[in-house]
């Protein structure tokens, strides 16, 4: 039988009750949630589960919603069945005064570099991760420069001192 | 002991092994990476990569910019193949705002994403000759890469960092000469692709070289988030084109090329047969579009005033014209609410665009999934005792693209 959408929410509320939440499909792609605390229940069963098989993590990263008080991060997982050829998105939120979240680099190696990004860019504290420091950016620096309290410079401002560039 | 050799503290054991700085800026990385090997003789112990030298914080950028400005950020991603870049961004968007393209474009982008694989495998498999010591190779097919270039650049006007396409379709429509070029291309490059393939293929020195060194098992790979050609030398045939077709690639026959070992030299040999097989993937779309006969034939973008350009005389003559144009270059466009995820085969695997939109003009977040960032991280797996020569060769048989590890 082939794996669909519906079949794949459905062994998940079987396992997970209501615990898997806010089900939705934008552009065919099936999107849930999760409490943080059982990310990892959610993606050991997602990879060990028979049917699901999903084994392959293609994406991880993070989104920052600032009025979303409590629950200001948002850390994505794009997962793929490379035997039914089927994706998926499953998101865990966390608040941003204490962003601990579980690493899945045991599970997926390729997490490992992917945590490492999101934590230099939004801060988000994977416990567990075997060597979590920033990995693009200097490592002297002490925000997260992706969070939305970081705006971009003004692209109108004239107080700026540089000639060179035609701003003087 | 002689006078300069450095004194160590009472009690402590000397280091036997030695750390190596290669890079950043050394030449054999082919870009701006650290590799900090620690080597016992010439073997290495352990591996440890520092990325980011060239980190220029694109997804930030790209909060702030229409969707048509970030296209240019994508050229940037992986230069030895920006028109796949570009192709998929625009296919994101496209998919986004619910754009369906008409087919005469769908094969001009296929005809110019297949020229830009062959453009990506064509520099990786001669610098990993290069590296091995055969520099003939890659002087030889530099004309080829020339000739693909001039190709883009009839059809956009540039060559390296392309820009090439628009929301909807092209810019404008092939020319003559875009096609006459593409001829030539197609009736020259396999002669010379034949060439390349007898310097190397059974070549003695370049098969000992590396055949069995920086190899990885087809279950490891896939842990760790491998893709592309590099997946598909370990034994997995995935390939995005196959599985989530985009861009009508459902109406071409190829086969997707699959390696055993997953080796250097079978990395080599899967982006060397990937090479006919776009050849081949070229050839068919040429035809299909030579098909098109009269009006169709004049075909090149979709009708999407709110997002694509309109003509110049257009916006002199016609009000609506107007408004289309000064909204679409001052980005004042509101863009659908949504999430988007959609990939593309791109030079080094699967590229993938994690886009969400809240409703306003730019993107709400934007994430570039980077194949060669996610594979690079097996670098110490691939290389943990082996010879450094050989490292050297694992690093360009991965295809890694600093632009593209960076973001």
């Amino acid at each position: 039988m082939e794996l669909t959408n519906e079949i794949i929410k459905q062994r998940l509320t079987e396992k997970f009750s209501e615990q898997v939440s806010n089900f939705e499909e934008p552009y065919g792609m099936l999107t849930f949630e999760a409490p943080k605390e059982i990310n990892l229940k959610v993606l050991n069963f997602l990879y060990d589960d028979e049917e699901l098989k999903f084994r392959f993590m293609t994406d991880l990263t993070a989104v920052h919603y600032p009025n979303n008080t409590g629950k200001e991060l948002a850390v994505v997982y794009h997962l793929h069945n490379l035997t039914d050829n089927i994706r998926i998105r499953f998101k865990v939120f966390t608040g941003i005064n204490k962003p601990d979240v579980y690493t899945a680099s045991g599970l997926f190696s390729a997490a490992n570099w992917m945590e490492r990004e999101t934590y230099d860019f939004y801060g988000v504290n994977f416990v567990g991760h075997p060597k979590l420091k920033r990995i693009l950016n200097v490592d002297e620096m002490d925000y997260f420069p992706m969070r939305k309290e970081f705006p971009l410079e003004d692209q109108t401002r004239i107080d700026k001192d540089d000639e060179m560039f035609g701003r003087g | 002991m002689t006078e300069h050799h450095i004194k160590l503290p009472e009690g402590s054991i000397e280091k036997t092994t030695t750390t190596l700085n290669l890079g950043p800026t050394h030449p054999a990385t082919h870009g701006v990476m650290q590799n900090i090997l620690e080597l016992d003789g010439e073997r290495i112990v352990s591996t440890e990569q520092t990325i980011g030298y060239i980190h220029r914080a694109f997804e930030k950028l790209a909060e702030r910019r229409p969707l048509y400005q970030i296209t240019t950020l994508t050229d940037r991603l992986n230069y030895c193949s920006s028109p796949i870049n570009n192709m998929g961004w625009h296919l994101t968007c496209e998919k986004l705002l619910g754009v369906k393209t008409p087919k005469r474009v769908d094969y001009l982008r296929v005809i110019i994403m297949e020229l830009a694989r062959i453009s990506d495998h064509l520099i990786c498999n001669s610098i990993v000759g290069v590296d091995a010591g055969a520099y003939t190779g890659f002087l030889y097919v530099m004309q080829y890469r020339e000739l693909i270039y001039e190709i883009y650049e009839e059809v956009c006007g540039a060559r390296l960092t392309t820009n090439i396409g628009r929301i909807g379709g092209f810019e404008r429509n092939f020319n003559d000469i875009a096609f006459q070029k593409l001829e030539k291309f197609l009736k020259e490059y396999p002669k010379v692709l034949k060439e390349f393939e007898n310097l190397f293929q059974r070549n003695r020195i370049f098969m000992e070289r590396t055949m069995g060194t920086g190899a990885i098992s087809a279950d490891r790979a896939l842990n760790y988030g491998f893709t592309g050609p590099n997946l598909r030398a370990a034994g997995v045939d995935y390939d995005v084109r196959v599985h989530t077709p985009y861009s009508s690639y459902e109406d071409f026959q190829f086969n997707i090329p699959v390696g055993t070992t997953g080796d250097n030299y079978d990395r080599w040999l899967v982006r060397e047969k990937e090479m006919w097989e776009s050849l081949s993937i070229i050839e068919q779309a040429y035809h299909k579009v030579q098909e098109f006969k009269g009006a169709e034939a004049e075909v090149y973008h979709a009708d999407v005033p709110e997002y694509y350009l309109p003509e110049k005389a257009d916006v002199y003559t016609k009000m609506e014209a107007l408004i289309y144009h000064f909204k679409i270059v001052m980005g004042e466009t509101e863009i659908p609410k949504g999430e988007v995820y959609q990939a593309v085969e791109g030079g080094n695997g699967e590229l993938g665009f994690y886009l969400i939109s809240d409703g306003g003009r730019t993107p709400y977040r934007l994430h570039f999934r980077r194949p060669c960032f996610i594979y690079y991280q097996a670098y110490e797996e691939l290389t943990k005792g082996g010879m450094l020569s050989d490292a050297i060769m694992t690093m360009s048989s991965l295809n890694l693209i600093a632009g593209e590890l960076d973001a």
